[in-house]
């Protein structure tokens, strides 16, 4: 009984994995990664080990899912400025977006 | 196109390399010799309740160091490169950016809107039960499922509910690298008194065994997970408060 229970959380696990990748909506890929670690530690709670489903749930589902959240905010707010700047004229030219947009500012400062 | 046919070629190639491994598969019918030797002595060696937090921090403490060490390369990554991030491009925003800066700027004790009654008051609410919740956790290692990771991300989210209800909370970095860095020396100095007063290297049994199952129980156990406990709460909220940091904010900071 309790594989098929587990057979199940894991086909889901692979469902919500394969959404998550090839989902438009990047937030609902960000909260279907999170669903993969709370199936995840469901499964383990059937398993008998409570300890590593904790982990599993409070990091996995909870902990990176904010963080992967607090990281699209950010890149976000760093591509309005960007779309921003370009319509005061400059020459953003649209290069690096992303976190790893350090440096924005020495494209810039090379175009000019 | 031929790319993505490639890509399931090889994808393919590697499950066929996989799959002998998959016949050699049967179900453990038993516990290897040292997980017989731990659930068999490890109660009596350790004092420890829960046997799980006994081998995570006494039998592989040197793991859990290592694991402890990995969080904190990471936090200070994260750290440095959105700190960087920020200073880097404050400069050249100011110059160019300026007309959806300064309304950002200007508008700062406004423009990241504050919480709504619900989410502030509810934050409010859950918030000591949780910093409560995540310290019952690690210090209760020993005796229940838990411990210092555990504890300490319930931590961090409980301050994380606290920077979502109030827009104007700083964290206050002096008290959280303080936390973060006694707690991380004092981690290994256990660890080594270990090595001097009992057996090994973070060894327990530097304090008395206690009586099996209560709180003072299980020697150093309590006192090393409380540390652990801490230094990856302390960590975390850390992450958490560098990435929240929008520029508006961070313009309010300077």
């Amino acid at each position: 009984m309790s594989i098929v229970i587990i057979g199940t959380f894991g086909a889901m696990m692979i469902g919500a994995a394969i959404f998550a990748l090839y989902s438009q909506n990047i937030l609902s890929a960000i909260i279907s990664s999170g669903v993969i670690s709370l199936l995840a530690s469901i499964i383990y709670i059937l398993l008998a080990a409570p300890d590593v489903a904790m982990t599993e749930a409070a990091i996995g589902s909870g902990l990176t899912t904010v963080v992967f959240l607090l990281a699209l905010r950010r890149i976000q707010v760093i591509q309005a400025e960007k779309g921003g700047a370009a319509k005061a004229g400059k020459s953003a030219s649209g290069l690096g977006y992303g976190l790893g947009s350090g440096d924005g500012s020495a494209e810039e400062a090379i175009d000019d | 196109m031929i790319k993505k046919f490639f890509t399931i070629i090889t994808v393919l190639l590697f499950a066929l390399m996989v799959l002998p491994l998959l016949r050699q598969i049967v179900p453990f019918e038993e516990l290897a010799p040292v997980a017989v030797a731990y659930a068999e002595q490890g109660p009596d060696q350790l004092g420890a309740a829960n046997l799980v937090t006994s081998v995570i921090v006494t039998y592989r403490g040197l793991d859990t160091l290592g694991e402890v060490t990995v969080l904190f390369i990471a936090t200070a990554g994260v750290g440095f490169l959105l700190r960087r991030d920020e200073e880097d491009q404050l400069p050249g925003e100011k110059n160019t950016g300026e007309s959806t800066f300064e309304t950002a700027g200007e508008s700062a004790l406004h423009s990241p809107r504050e919480a709504s009654e619900l989410l502030g008051s509810g934050s409010m609410l859950l918030f000591p039960l949780l910093m409560l919740f995540g310290v019952y956790i690690f210090m209760h290692g020993h005796l229940t499922p838990g411990g210092g990771f555990q504890g300490g991300v319930v931590i961090a989210s409980s301050m994380l509910l606290l920077m979502l209800a109030r827009v104007s909370f700083h964290l206050n970095h002096l008290i959280i690298s303080l936390v973060e860095s006694l707690s991380g020396f004092f981690y290994v100095a256990i660890g080594v008194l270990g090595l001097v007063l009992a057996a090994g290297f973070l060894d327990n049994r530097i304090l008395p065994l206690g009586e099996f199952g209560t709180l003072f129980s299980a020697g150093a156990i309590p006192i090393i997970y409380s540390l652990v406990g801490l230094k990856v709460g302390t960590e975390l909220t850390n992450v958490l408060g560098t990435m929240r940091l929008t520029r508006a904010q961070q313009e309010e900071d300077v």
